[in-house]
C-alpha cells in the first residue's frame, strides 16, 4: 500500500441559499484557487480529479458536467464522479493513486440544497418499491430513529438538545459555519416539536456550500506539505435498504468500517450527525468516551452542504493533524437514510 | 457588465418509473392486490415484510413465503405536522414503524390519527386498505387504529404482478449565473450578448460562469451579429412526442461571426438536403411583442445565400 495524506483542505462558506447556479460553479472556483495558492501548484500539479454530487439536488441530468468547467478541463483531464457525498469521491481517489497511476488527486463536493425541497427530496433515495412512494421525508425518517433510541433508554431529548448547544457553540469558532451559538438547552426544550420527539435544534440546517481536498502520496505529500495528515485507515460499508428490518438504534455499517479502519486512540472525532441523536449513537456505538473530543467545527448541525458535509469532516479532521494539535484523528460520512452507508477515515501525524 | 441578480425559475421534473417487481416483491405486490400481507421466511426463521429477495446470513434465494397479519403494533412513530404533496395523508398524521403480527420486522407507512396524543409506542393498529388496488405499497391507504368496526374489504385472486409503476417529481429553483442573466436579458432585447475570456480571450456565447479552458469566469460583453455559420449538422428524421416540425428537419450548430463556441439551432426555410458545413445562416426572429429571456426569440436560422465559409476557417470549432 501507498501512504496517502491530506495535504490542502478549503471549504466555501455554509449559507442557507446562494445566487448561483445549482453545478456549483460559482462555490468551487474560489475554493480551487484557494487550495492552489495554499499549495503553490496549478491544475497541472493534479494527477487526478474526482467530485461527489447529485442530479436530485441539481434538479438536473449530468450537472456534475458543468461542474468541471471549474477545473478549466481543457486539455483533457483524469476524471471521476459519484452521485454520493465527497468523501466517497476521496475513496475512490485514495484508491486511484494506490493503482500507482497518480500521485496527486483533488476531490471535491458540492450542493445547492436550497434549490429544492431537501428533506423531501431525500425520500427519492429509499427503496423505490415500498418507502419512496409514500415519500417519507428525512426529518420522519430520523424522527422515527430517535424515538426508537428514546424509548430504549439509549438517550433522551434532554440529551439531544445538548448535543445541539455544543455543536453551536463549538461552530462560533468556525468561520464556515451556518449556525453559530445556542440557547441554553433548558430553553430549546421549551420549543415545540418539528417531527416528535425532533425540535428543529435537532435538525441539520438546509446548506448550499462547497468544499475540496487535495490527496498526495508518499514524497509528494511531503513536498507538499510540511505536516501531511496520513491516511492510515480508510473503509466504507453499508446496511441494508429494507428500513425496518434495521436495528435502527445502532449503526452495524459504522462498527463495521471503524473496526476495519482501526480508530483506537484517536483524540478527535468528525462525524457526520445531521441529526442529534445519531451523534449519541454513534459515540456509543464507536465507544468514543469523554475523552475523544467530538466534532469540534460544529459539523453538520451547525451547516450541511450535502455532498460536501462528509468531505468537510475529512478535512476539518485532518486539519488537527497539519496543525500539530493532535497525533491521530477520525472522519466519519454518512449516506442514506438513518445512517445506513458509512464511511471512517483515520488520520495520523508523522514526526 | 451590468450587476443584476441572477434570473431564475421554478422547473417542475415528472417521470413515471416502471419497474419489474421480479420473483419475491413481485409475490408482495400481488398479495396487497388481493388484500393480503405478504412476508418471507429466512433461514434463521425470520419473517421479513416487506420481503427480501436473499436471506440476509446465508445469501440464498428465499422461498418460503408466509401470510401475515394486517393487524399489528407501533414499534416508533413520529408527527408530521405539515404534510407534503405525495405523502399518504394531507392532514396531519404520524409516520410509524409497525411489526404486524406474524413478522419480525416492521414497514414504514402513515398512521391516520388526529393527533401526537392519539399514538403511542405499542398500540395497535390495522391496515386501512385502499377500495380499488393495483398491486402497489399505496394498496395501504395508511394504518388506523384497531378499534371499533372495520370496513370490509373484497378480497380478490389477481394476476400476478409483474410491473409497479412509481410517477416521481421534484421542484427545483432553477438560477441562471449572472453571466447567463447577461445573455438572456441581452436576448429578450432582441441582442446577442457573449462573454470574453480573460486569459484565453475566445468568446463564449451564452457566456460561462467558467471558462473550459482555463477555469476563469468569462467577463467583458461582446454583441455578436445574428448571422454566422453551419459548422455541424443534423437530419432529424424521427417522429417523436411532442414535435413541432414536420420531419425530416435539420438541427445544426451555428458559429455566429466573432464567436467561439457555436450555438444550437434549427435551419428552415430550404431543404434539409441543402444544407451543408460552412453554409451562411442568419436568425429568423420572432416578432418583438413575443420576446422573452430566452433563445426561443429566435424561431430558426435560414440561409442567406452568401457564398459558403472555408473548411479551414472553422475546421478548430468542430
Amino acid at each position: 500500500m501507498r501512504d496517502v495524506a491530506v495535504v490542502g483542505f478549503a471549504q466555501s462558506p455554509q449559507v442557507r441559499r446562494t445566487d448561483g447556479t445549482t453545478n456549483g460553479v460559482e462555490m468551487l472556483i474560489p475554493i480551487f484557487a484557494e487550495v492552489y495558492e495554499k499549495l503553490g501548484i496549478t491544475k497541472s500539479d493534479i494527477g487526478f480529479w474526482c467530485s461527489g454530487s447529485s442530479d436530485y439536488l441539481a434538479g438536473r441530468a449530468f450537472s456534475f458536467i458543468s461542474a468541471i468547467d471549474a477545473i478549466g478541463p481543457v486539455p483533457p483531464i483524469n476524471e471521476s464522479h459519484v452521485e454520493a457525498d465527497g468523501a466517497w469521491a476521496l475513496y475512490e481517489a485514495w484508491c486511484k493513486i494506490q493503482t500507482g497511476d497518480v500521485d496527486t488527486a483533488l476531490i471535491y463536493g458540492f450542493g445547492k440544497s436550497s434549490a429544492g425541497n431537501l428533506p423531501r427530496t431525500m425520500a427519492l433515495q429509499l427503496d423505490p418499491y415500498t418507502l419512496a412512494p409514500l415519500l417519507p421525508d428525512s426529518v420522519a425518517v430520523a424522527g422515527l430513529q430517535a424515538r426508537l433510541g428514546i424509548d430504549a433508554g439509549l438517550w433522551s431529548e434532554a440529551d439531544m438538545a445538548e448535543v445541539a448547544v455544543r455543536s453551536r457553540r463549538d461552530a462560533e469558532s468556525n468561520p464556515y459555519a451556518q449556525l453559530r451559538g445556542s440557547k441554553d438547552a433548558a430553553e430549546l426544550l421549551t420549543d415545540g416539536y418539528l417531527a416528535d420527539p425532533l425540535r428543529r435544534h435537532d435538525v441539520a440546517p438546509i446548506t448550499d456550500g462547497a468544499a475540496v481536498i487535495v490527496l498526495a502520496a508518499e514524497d509528494r505529500a511531503r513536498e507538499l506539505s510540511a505536516n501531511p495528515a496520513w491516511i492510515t485507515g480508510i473503509e466504507h460499508r453499508v446496511d441494508s435498504a429494507n428500513l425496518g428490518a434495521r436495528d435502527l438504534t445502532t449503526s452495524a455499517s459504522t462498527v463495521a468500517a471503524a473496526r476495519a479502519a482501526g480508530i483506537d486512540g484517536v483524540e478527535v472525532a468528525e462525524l457526520y450527525t445531521p441529526f442529534t441523536h445519531q451523534e449519541l449513537l454513534l459515540r456509543r456505538d464507536l465507544g468514543l468516551g469523554d475523552h475523544v473530543r467530538i466534532t469540534p467545527s460544529g459539523g453538520a448541525l451547525a451547516g450541511n452542504p450535502m455532498f460536501a458535509t462528509g468531505l468537510v469532516r475529512i478535512g476539518e479532521a485532518a486539519a488537527h493533524i497539519s496543525s500539530g494539535a493532535a497525533g491521530k484523528v477520525l472522519a466519519h460520512a454518512t449516506s442514506g437514510p438513518a445512517l445506513q452507508q458509512n464511511l471512517v477515515c483515520v488520520l495520523e501525524g508523522r514526526s | 457588465m451590468s450587476v443584476t441578480a441572477p434570473l431564475s425559475a421554478p422547473i417542475e421534473l415528472a417521470f413515471d418509473y416502471t419497474r419489474s417487481v421480479g420473483p419475491t416483491l413481485g409475490r408482495f405486490m400481488t398479495g396487497l392486490a388481493e388484500g393480503r400481507i405478504v412476508g418471507v421466511r429466512a433461514s434463521d426463521g425470520r419473517v421479513f415484510v416487506p420481503p427480501v429477495e436473499y436471506d440476509p446470513l446465508t445469501g440464498a434465494a428465499v422461498s418460503e413465503f408466509v401470510d401475515v397479519a394486517d393487524e399489528g403494533s407501533v414499534i416508533s412513530w413520529t408527527w408530521a405536522p405539515s404534510p407534503l404533496e405525495g405523502q399518504p395523508l394531507q392532514t396531519p398524521f404520524a409516520w410509524v414503524l409497525v411489526k404486524l403480527d406474524g413478522a419480525d420486522t416492521s414497514i414504514l407507512h402513515a398512521l391516520d390519527v388526529s393527533g401526537p396524543d392519539a399514538v403511542s409506542t405499542g398500540m395497535r393498529v390495522r391496515v386501512r386498505w385502499a377500495g380499488e388496488r393495483v398491486g402497489a405499497i399505496t394498496d395501504i391507504v395508511c394504518f388506523e387504529p384497531a378499534e371499533g368496526p372495520r370496513t370490509d374489504i373484497t378480497r380478490t385472486t389477481v394476476e400476478p404482478v409483474e410491473i409497479v409503476t412509481t410517477p416521481v417529481s421534484m421542484s427545483v429553483m432553477h438560477s441562471a449565473s449572472g453571466n447567463e442573466t447577461t445573455y438572456l436579458q441581452g436576448l429578450e432585447r432582441g441582442k446577442l450578448i457573449g462573454q470574453r475570456c480573460p486569459q484565453c480571450k475566445k468568446v463564449y456565447i451564452p457566456p460561462r460562469g467558467a471558462c473550459p479552458v482555463d477555469g476563469v469566469p468569462t467577463v467583458e460583453n461582446v454583441e455578436l451579429p445574428d448571422r454566422g455559420i453551419v459548422t455541424t449538422f443534423c437530419v432529424v428524421n424521427v417522429p417523436f412526442m411532442g414535435q413541432k416540425i414536420q420531419p425530416p428537419y435539420v438541427a445544426a450548430y451555428v458559429l455566429l461571426d466573432g464567436a467561439d463556441i457555436a450555438l444550437m439551432h434549427l435551419i428552415l426555410e430550404c431543404d434539409a438536403a441543402d444544407v451543408r458545413m460552412g453554409m451562411r445562416v442568419e436568425a429568423k426572429w420572432r416578432p418583438e411583442s413575443e420576446w422573452v429571456p430566452g433563445l426561443q426569440n429566435i424561431e430558426y436560422f435560414r440561409p442567406t445565400g452568401e457564398p459558403d465559409a472555408d473548411y479551414d476557417s472553422f475546421k478548430e470549432h468542430l
